[in-house]
């Protein structure tokens, strides 16, 4: 099955050779920062994860959201979903690659990254956050694969696979679970100890996963000839919307819990988002367009004669993902660190180097996701051909 | 482990004794200028405790004392001078605000107002950033003291996030350039790991007192915590003390006298 990734387009080669290049062009600056260390980033004293494990947090949301049609497929015989479940499961595989690429570019010693295994410390999260990403990222390769071969040779999957689909489902559930523990124990980070930073962290994977997805497929069978099924487009698109309103409705929750009790403790930090703290606004332009995106997002998506509508649901999709991704992936590491727990701000803006750094582990998951999509859809065109 | 380590510090220190014979000409300028290399008698009465603790008088300090402690530490402890925001701290000050912003007072008493206070490690009895640690590159030693295996760390910065004191300081860059006269006693560290205060594990380890406790002239007093009969236990007896963010629940061993 693998040989059908070396055969292709033109335009598949060009793509891949695209994101060969980026990958070439961040791998530079990533030498640099191996010879120099992470000093070539926006990093310092008071912020001390930024850009990079933020995109590790939006992503691993990307690839716990699989779970949102593998769950309706497999739990209820959910057959519309038949086309799509493949692509969800191969951009799951892709989504946990780039978490493990964006965890190895943040750490400072990433020659001794081995040492979570060999020295396994129960009593850390991030011990448990590499046993469930690795745990995700095989199950998925497996039933991914295994189903797609499957398919390829006109047999039904073999029956080993359930199990491994069923623990598949709770796992998703887990990978951002932990990743969300990752934060919401620490003391002295008010805006991550909340007991419901899980359920945001699930939410907004939910609904930004999906629209990622489904995004990508509207993009893809526009391009080839693969069509994912009007049915499942408009399944996945209200699953979307309802997981969104939930994410809404979530952090509304917190800042309800933070202004009423008025505990400075918990208003700083949504301060310093919103309306900026002691003089420091550099993130309120970026959380407010959030904000605005996030709710344009909604008045779009909850009426179903515009949900339904193609060309209002693909903006509205990239607006959900634009607002999503600033949310987790610009605020929610930025406002953990900001204010200290001394009350103090320390800027933090990600240098070119780390944008750069950041964009090589994209590209890899592009690379990935190509070849995968290029395999499942061509194995979909035999099998449909030759019925 | 804690005696494994015991062990090679003796052994260390047995070895250091040969080298004393020679002159380390060869180490350079940086050796002739540190004291003299410990030798294993000096490792043969380590003084040794349940948890280690420290009573910082605060009243007592003025900005040359303040100096003088500072230097004291970061200079036999290699501590880079780094710029900005990316530096390097195991001892630092900071005004009442700053070190103890959960108390917020509202009017506080000129004398608090307007003094400093010394901020390192709490060497906590209940750590967060031993609790995140994924490598046990940070942890509890027997004695209460938190310390660091920098061989271990892979520079996470998951005990940074932990730290609710800001007490460690992450290597983003090779410190060597930033370190003005190197005390070849003492290694230096590399980069992309993180580092912070020790309570002077390895000064104990020889019978002496932190670096910082000896340079304060009696405004630091350091000792055990559970011996009741203790120079800490004693000075926590007679006078009020606080300790900074106690609602974080790691049991900091750092007390400051108001």
């Amino acid at each position: 099955m693998i040989e059908k990734a070396l055969k292709g387009s033109p335009r598949y080669f060009g793509v891949l050779m695209a994101f060969l290049a980026i990958m070439g062009i961040g791998g530079g600056f990533y030498l640099v920062q191996l010879n120099n260390g992470l000093m070539i980033t926006g990093l310092s004293r008071d912020v001390s994860w930024g850009f990079y494990i933020a995109q590790f947090t939006y992503m691993v949301g990307v690839a716990a959201s699989a779970v949102m049609l593998v769950l309706p497929y497999y739990f209820h015989h959910y057959k519309a979903y038949s086309k799509m479940i493949i692509m969800g499961e191969f951009l799951a595989i892709a989504a946990v690659i780039m978490c493990l690429g964006f965890i190895v570019i943040d750490i400072g010693q990433p020659q001794r990254m081995l040492n979570v295994l060999i020295n396994s410390t129960p009593n850390s999260v991030l011990f448990w956050d590499m046993v469930v990403l690795n745990g995700y990222l095989i199950l998925n390769v497996v039933i991914g694969w295994t189903s797609l071969m499957a398919y390829w040779k006109r047999v039904s999957p073999p029956a080993w696979v359930k199990p491994l689909v069923y623990t598949s489902i709770v796992w998703a559930f887990s990978i951002h679970t932990v990743t969300a523990f990752l934060y919401a124990g620490l003391p002295g980070r008010h805006y991550w100890l909340t007991a419901i930073l899980a359920a945001r962290f699930l939410s907004s994977a939910f609904c930004s996963g999906p629209a990622i997805l489904l995004l990508m497929t509207l993009l893809i069978s526009k391009v080839t000839k693969f069509d994912p099924g009007k049915e499942a487009v408009k399944t996945l698109s209200t699953t979307i919307t309802y997981a969104m309103c939930v994410n809404v409705f979530f952090f509304f929750l917190e800042v309800f819990t933070a202004f009423y009790s008025n505990m400075p403790g918990h208003m700083d930090p949504i301060l310093f988002l919103f309306s900026g703290f002691e003089g420091h606004t550099y993130m309120t332009p970026f959380m407010w367009i959030a904000a605005l995106f996030a709710i344009t997002s909604l008045i779009l998506l909850i009426p179903y004669k515009w949900r339904y509508n193609r060309d209002v649901l693909v903006p509205a999709l990239i607006l959900l993902v634009i607002g999503t991704w600033i949310d987790k992936g610009m605020g929610l590491i930025a406002a953990g660190f900001t204010p200290n727990p001394f009350e103090k701000v320390t800027e933090y803006l990600p240098t070119g180097p780390e944008l750069m750094i950041a964009l090589m582990i994209y590209a890899v998951g592009g690379f990935v996701l190509t070849i995968l999509w290029k395999i499942a859809l061509e194995v979909r065109a035999e099998v449909e051909g030759g019925l | 482990m804690q005696r494994s380590r015991r062990d090679f510090m003796k052994l260390a220190g047995v070895s250091a004794l040969g080298l004393s014979a020679g002159t380390l000409g060869f180490l350079g300028q940086g050796a002739q200028a540190a004291d003299a290399l410990p030798t294993a008698t000096d490792f043969a009465k380590p003084i040794t405790a349940k948890q280690w603790a420290m009573v910082i008088d605060t009243a007592k300090f003025d900005d040359a004392l303040f100096k003088k402690v500072i230097t004291a530490c970061h200079a036999y402890h290699n501590v880079p001078e780094i710029p900005g925001k990316q530096e390097i701290k195991w001892i630092w000050t900071d005004e009442f605000h700053g070190a103890f912003p959960t108390e917020r007072p509202a009017f506080l008493a000129d004398a608090q107002e307007h003094r400093k206070y010394l901020l390192l490690c709490n060497h906590c009895a209940n750590p967060a950033c031993v609790r995140v640690c994924p490598t046990k590159a940070t942890f509890k030693n027997n004695e209460g003291l938190v310390v660091m295996d920098y061989h271990r760390c892979i520079g996470c910065r998951y005990c940074m996030a932990g730290c609710p004191y800001g007490a460690r300081s992450f290597n983003f860059r090779d410190p060597q350039d930033f370190i003005k006269d190197m005390n070849l006693l003492y290694p230096h560290r590399t980069r992309g790991v993180v580092e912070k205060c020790t309570f002077c594990v390895e000064k104990l380890a020889q019978g002496k007192m932190p670096l910082c406790v000896e340079a304060s002239g009696g405004a630091m007093i350091f000792g055990d915590l559970a011996d009741p009969k203790s120079e800490v236990r004693k000075v926590l007896k007679e006078k009020y003390a606080i300790r900074r963010n106690p609602s974080a629940g790691t049991e900091p061993s750092v007390f400051y006298i108001l």
